[in-house]
């Protein structure tokens, strides 16, 4: 049978209608791409599937009904590392669990399924650096902001440990290399974005918008970070793989 | 900026590095809605130093000065050091503030002893209740108890801290007396029982009510140096085991000693011993995680873990009798007495043969550390062998691997 690409608009829900619409229209999928990654093919045209809430929440419940939330948990991780044709890995999932009887969340024998926890695993990771690496520079007006650029996209899964931790104050997370950023209101977290010329901007926090404090805590910090090492001690290749060069723009004691 | 500031604590956390717990974690603390911070179980190191240790907590000595005179500490009373001590509001002003901008866990607090042991802890006491009451700090606090002080001081310490702490420092008495005249193992021990029972007596309370006060959940623990001293690794893993069955500790920490010292009670050393505090670390984690009895990682005939193996490695090679291990039928907790088999590849192992027989080739994947494993185990696949179950053969394979890899990174004078 002839083998189709579907194109989607790049959302999780997106995927997840096409995915549904894969069974609806029981076609074998070649691939499945963001409409705006995809360019021209020789092998025929693509069909571009529109977001359908009910149809994403159908496949959403079958994969709840099939592996519990673990692995709807799973999946959505995955989404998020942005990693190439991760679109099929997931559409692979889908069709093994609803083709068995046991929940196939942990069938580590499945090449694919074993990739799928190995990507989750690098997921887990990120969002383990970015509850340590985030470093909030106190502004003018008592807003804590902290500029981020993650290896995968995982400002959706850091809110909440955020939110738990500092209740009593605003605070505003900005992945510079996707250009949003989550913005917590003592109430509640928004998504936000800024207009297109402020990004250039917002590669570094400029001086003139920080408290008059801000700069010393930073020094301060800095200081502690440099008398707390043991120089007999001496570890470089160590101190690289916890704190990749990568990160370095973004941490003040650096 | 305030410069003494800066210098107070460029001073005091230099006195206070050579405490080598770092743990923000075991403790659960949950923040209110007007409050800062919180603990959740799980730690999280904020940064690394160039020596690649984990940069948690805050951790400071309120003051350097002291009136003890042990050997191996960088604050004692003979040294000349340079010395600084910090007010109350200064430490939760750089506690607060540090934490506001996410680089810290929260608050590591020791200190020099000056006047007298009440005195000091209840200047440790009193900046721990202000964090938590004035400015309602959930984040993780580890206070250091100082021996001596008295049960009331204590029992108001645990009341507002995660972790509890009081250093053993050396494995023996007879060392300790060596090197620091004034301390003995009782003075060490008895604020230790003291808190264990108060720890235990805690958490029934908190199964009856969940809305009793904590008590230092995070549990306690305490720290060995490594080195400075001729106790055999038997001795020490010994003690510790001991602390961890007696004492109900949460942690025993093994330091290198690192030759800050020339005073003359203690040896010179020229490199400290970071292969052997690594094995113990290792043995410490196989008596807690891995269901290893002290017995099988050190004994009379064994009474020092071999540097060139790792002590799981060398509890197999020691009992041939018991491998090598059906990978598809033995139990989890056979499984993960095979040598470079952690807990989670363990359970990946268990969960995946549910599917069906696992051979070489799924194996090889599922995250465990193949090479050592390997000559270990028997999968699916007929005439599985590597090396023929020859303990010998093995041994050298392994440990000629490990020095190959410490010779590359030039560590082999580690070994010396």
């Amino acid at each position: 049978m002839q083998e189709i690409t579907l194109t989607y608009d790049g959302t999780y829900e997106g995927l997840l209608s096409t995915i549904f619409e894969s069974y609806r229209l029981k076609i074998n999928v070649a691939r499945i791409i963001p409409i705006a990654d995809y360019q021209d093919s020789l092998f025929g045209e693509p069909i571009h599937v529109s977001t359908n809430r009910e149809w994403a929440d159908r496949v959403k419940k079958g994969i709840r009904k099939k592996g519990g939330n673990a692995a709807v948990r799973l999946l959505y991780r995955c989404f998020l590392s942005e990693q190439k044709d991760i679109e099929l890995l997931i559409l692979h999932f889908v069709q093994m669990a609803m083709k068995s009887q046991k929940d196939v969340t942990k069938n580590y024998r499945d090449e694919k399924i074993l990739e799928l926890h190995k990507i989750n695993k690098k997921i887990g990771r990120e969002v383990h650096r970015m509850h340590a690496f985030v470093r909030f520079q106190k502004t003018k007006d008592d807003i804590f902001t902290a500029l981020i650029e993650p290896d995968f996209n995982v400002l959706p899964l850091i809110g909440d440990h955020f939110e738990k931790r500092y209740p009593a104050m605003q605070w505003l997370i900005y992945d510079t290399r996707r250009h949003y950023g989550i913005f917590y209101n003592q109430q509640k977290i928004d998504f936000i974005t800024f207009v297109e010329k402020d990004h250039q901007k917002l590669k570094q926090l400029s001086k003139e918008i920080l408290a008059a404090d801000e700069p010393d805590y930073q020094v301060l910090w800095k200081s502690y970070f440099e008398s707390v090492n043991i120089p007999e001690r001496n570890n470089k290749k160590l101190h690289l793989q916890h704190v990749p060069k990568r990160y370095w723009k973004y941490l003040s004691e650096k | 900026m305030n410069e003494r500031i800066k210098e107070k604590l460029e001073i005091l956390s230099d006195a206070a590095k050579y405490d080598v717990s770092c743990a923000s974690s075991g403790s659960k603390r949950k923040n209110t809605k007007d409050g800062m911070g919180n603990s959740t179980g799980m730690g999280i190191c904020h940064t690394y130093t160039q020596d690649g240790r984990c940069v948690s907590l805050l951790k400071i000595l309120l003051t350097n000065h002291c009136i003890f005179d042990c050997a191996y500490c960088v604050s004692r009373k003979s040294n000349d050091v340079k010395r600084a001590a910090f007010t109350v509001k200064e430490v939760v002003d750089l506690t607060m503030n540090f934490y506001q901008r996410n680089y810290i866990e929260g608050l590591f607090l020791s200190s020099g002893i000056f006047k007298n042991p009440d005195y000091t802890m209840e200047r440790l006491v009193r900046i721990a209740k202000e964090l938590r009451t004035i400015h309602k700090f959930n984040g993780y606090i580890h206070l250091k108890t100082i021996p001596g002080a008295s049960e009331e001081l204590m029992q108001e310490a645990g009341l507002y801290a995660d972790r509890l702490s009081v250093n053993i420092e050396m494995p023996s008495e007879l060392s300790l007396k060596k090197v620091a005249p004034e301390k003995d193992f009782k003075s060490v021990l008895e604020p230790m029982g003291y808190l264990k029972e108060k720890i235990a007596e805690n958490k029934e309370e908190r199964k009856k009510s969940r809305k009793a006060p904590l008590f230092s959940p995070g549990g306690q623990s305490t720290q060995l140096v490594i080195g400075a001293s001729p106790e055999k690794d038997l001795e020490i893993l010994t003690l510790a085991d001991d602390l961890y069955k007696q004492k109900s500790l949460k942690r025993v920490y093994y330091s290198g000693y690192i030759p800050i010292s020339d005073d003359n009670r203690l040896p010179v050393i020229h490199q400290p011993p970071l292969i052997r505090e690594n094995r113990l670390y290792q043995a410490d984690w196989l008596m807690r995680f891995y269901g290893f009895d002290l017995k099988d990682i050190v004994d009379d005939k064994h009474p020092d873990l071999d540097l060139t193996l790792d002590p799981k490695a060398a509890f197999a090679l020691r009992n041939p009798a018991i491998f090598p291990i059906d990978i598809n039928k033995a139990d989890y907790e056979m499984i993960l007495k095979v040598p470079g088999i952690g807990v989670k590849s363990a359970k990946k192992i268990i969960s995946a043969r549910k599917f069906g027989a696992l051979r070489e080739g799924h194996l090889r994947k599922l995250g465990l550390v193949w090479k050592r494993a390997k000559y270990f185990i028997t999968c699916a696949d007929p005439d599985f062998k590597y090396l023929g179950w020859k303990p010998e053969v093995i041994r050298q394979q392994i440990s000629s691997s490990i020095l190959t890899k410490a010779a590359n990174s030039n560590q082999l004078s580690l070994f010396a």
